[in-house]
């Protein structure tokens, strides 16, 4: 199995077998990360460009720290601090990045499609690190590699994913990429939080969080936006907590003993996990960042080591 | 996308599984001879065969000498000087468990040739730590060198001409032990 593809937009355009590629490359690629010399020269001479239009700490840094380690040269863009502030449009930004040859541009932006665009406008491969409350593939990996070292395959397991499910980039490219490899997956939140229609992804819904995180592998906690609660979509920030909160009490009162708890960060401490919980045994939320510099590096190295010139 | 490979027929035969297990033999011998007996040596050997030979070799070792010596997994892909010539790279891992600091690391493949992968394993090497030496062991050099590259332990050199090719078939991945010259089907 080889990897043909020029761009990594969304997990729903992948197959089964493409994602277990991308899955495998990190894992291998992990042992970097032990050395004493943290670099190899995989990617030496090439260029990636970080073009951030949206705040992240995580997932830049991460791309950062993954380009470097491959030796290819990486430049960070965000929005703020740049001539976007003049007033220049995104296409016309993305088109004068383009014009200085990289090889790789990764790109977050808050509107969906906006990766996709990039890669119908631009000659260069495009990563999509997050485009509105569409995909965020790389997130997604990441947690399939987590889970996989946590759990030793996919074979039978249960994912629960809690919160937000309706803003959450995060949730849809976790759906579709567990859904391909066989996991089921159980999305729950309150009603105002669950998308219409997401049964048709091939997932089970809950509006209980008791219910919902029983007999689960995996509970995945996604962040609460703050900024939903204006929109009338949860009564408070008090309410959410008390009903859909993971303490440590409905832990153990609920789910598995060896149950692992996942995050995507930033955690909002106190509403949607308990600290206890965050920072418990059952946590694997900093190995999932450990695991994104991996599937970073894969990432790019399949998309900026070949010259496949296959869409 | 990666040109379409040739296929290949067999030639001729030029190691059955008892000879190769001589040449083998004797290998483990040279190294103990060359360095003093087996204090700090430690074999890697190069992704696939490579791997499966430094095994056979420490096997012999511990045979002859009493010395269990550590054998590591080198995988050069992230090293290669033509990567991104040949489709989109395929990575299996490095898996080396021991420091190779002030080791004799004695390098293992199958085939000889060029000596480019060679090259790139010195560097993937070099960047792991500062081992005291570094010593090729190969099955079957075949020459046409276009680096200045020489084995330390040779099982066999074999003349062969570019458009031909030397496949190594060992038990563990083949089914059966022994080495063949092949040569293109249209020939």
């Amino acid at each position: 199995m080889r990897w043909t593809r020029k761009h990594l937009l969304t997990m729903r355009e992948l197959d089964a077998s493409e994602i277990v590629l991308l899955v495998d490359t990190a894992a291998s690629l992990q042992e970097i990360a032990t050395r004493e010399i943290k670099k190899v020269p995989a990617l030496r001479g090439k260029t990636i460009v970080n073009l951030f239009y949206e705040p992240s700490t995580r997932t830049r840094t991460s791309f950062e720290i993954a380009g470097k380690w491959l030796s290819a040269d990486v430049i960070n863009f965000s929005a703020s601090g740049s001539s976007t502030t003049k007033g220049e449009s995104f296409i016309d930004t993305a088109k004068n990045i383009a014009a200085m040859s990289p090889d790789v541009v990764i790109v977050r932006h808050s509107s969906a499609g906006a990766a996709e665009l990039l890669a119908r406008t631009l000659p260069c491969s495009i990563v999509n690190a997050g485009d509105g409350a569409h995909e965020h593939p790389t997130q997604a990996l990441l947690d399939l590699l987590t889970i996989r070292e946590k759990k030793a395959h996919f074979d039978g397991l249960h994912v629960a994913i809690v919160g937000d499910i309706a803003h959450s980039r995060v949730a849809r490219s976790d759906i579709h990429g567990m859904r391909k490899l066989g996991v089921t997956v159980t999305v729950a939140g309150p009603p105002t939080l669950i998308p219409p229609f997401v049964q048709e992804l091939g997932v089970k819904v809950s509006y209980r969080l008791e219910d919902a995180i029983r007999d689960v592998d995996v509970i995945m906690l996604l962040r609460l936006q703050h900024e939903r609660m204006t929109n009338g979509l949860i009564p408070s920030l008090r309410e959410y907590s008390r009903y859909w909160g993971l303490t440590l009490d409905k832990l153990a009162k609920h789910a598995r003993p060896d149950v692992l708890i996942m995050h995507p960060g930033p955690v909002n401490r106190g509403i949607e996990l308990a600290p206890e919980v965050a920072d418990g045994p059952y946590s694997v939320i900093l190995d999932q960042v450990a695991k994104g510099v991996a599937v970073r590096m894969g990432v790019l190295l399949l998309l900026a080591g070949s010259k496949a010139d296959a869409p | 996308m990666a040109a379409p490979v040739p296929r290949f027929r067999e030639k001729t035969q030029v190691l059955d599984e008892a000879a190769l297990d001589r040449a083998l033999t004797r290998i483990a011998h040279e190294i103990l001879e060359k360095n003093g007996g087996a204090s700090d040596l430690a074999f890697v050997g190069l992704r696939t065969r490579g791997v499966t030979l430094a095994q056979r070799l420490a096997a012999k070792i511990a045979q002859i000498d009493g010395a269990t010596l550590p054998v590591g997994t080198l995988d050069i892909t992230l090293y290669r000087d033509d990567l991104g010539l040949r489709g989109a790279p395929v990575i299996r891992g490095t898996d080396i468990p021991f420091s190779i600091k002030n080791k004799t690391v004695i390098l293992v493949d199958d085939v000889l040739f060029t000596g480019r992968t060679v090259r790139a394993a010195l560097d993937a090497i070099i960047d792991l730590g500062r081992p005291r030496a570094i010593q090729l062991a190969i099955l079957i050099d075949r020459g046409h060198r276009e680096l200045p590259i020489r084995p330390d332990y040779v099982g066999k050199n074999l003349p062969t001409s570019r458009r031909e090719s030397v496949a190594v078939r060992l038990r563990e991945h083949d089914g059966d032990d022994r080495v063949v010259i092949e040569e293109p089907e249209e020939a």
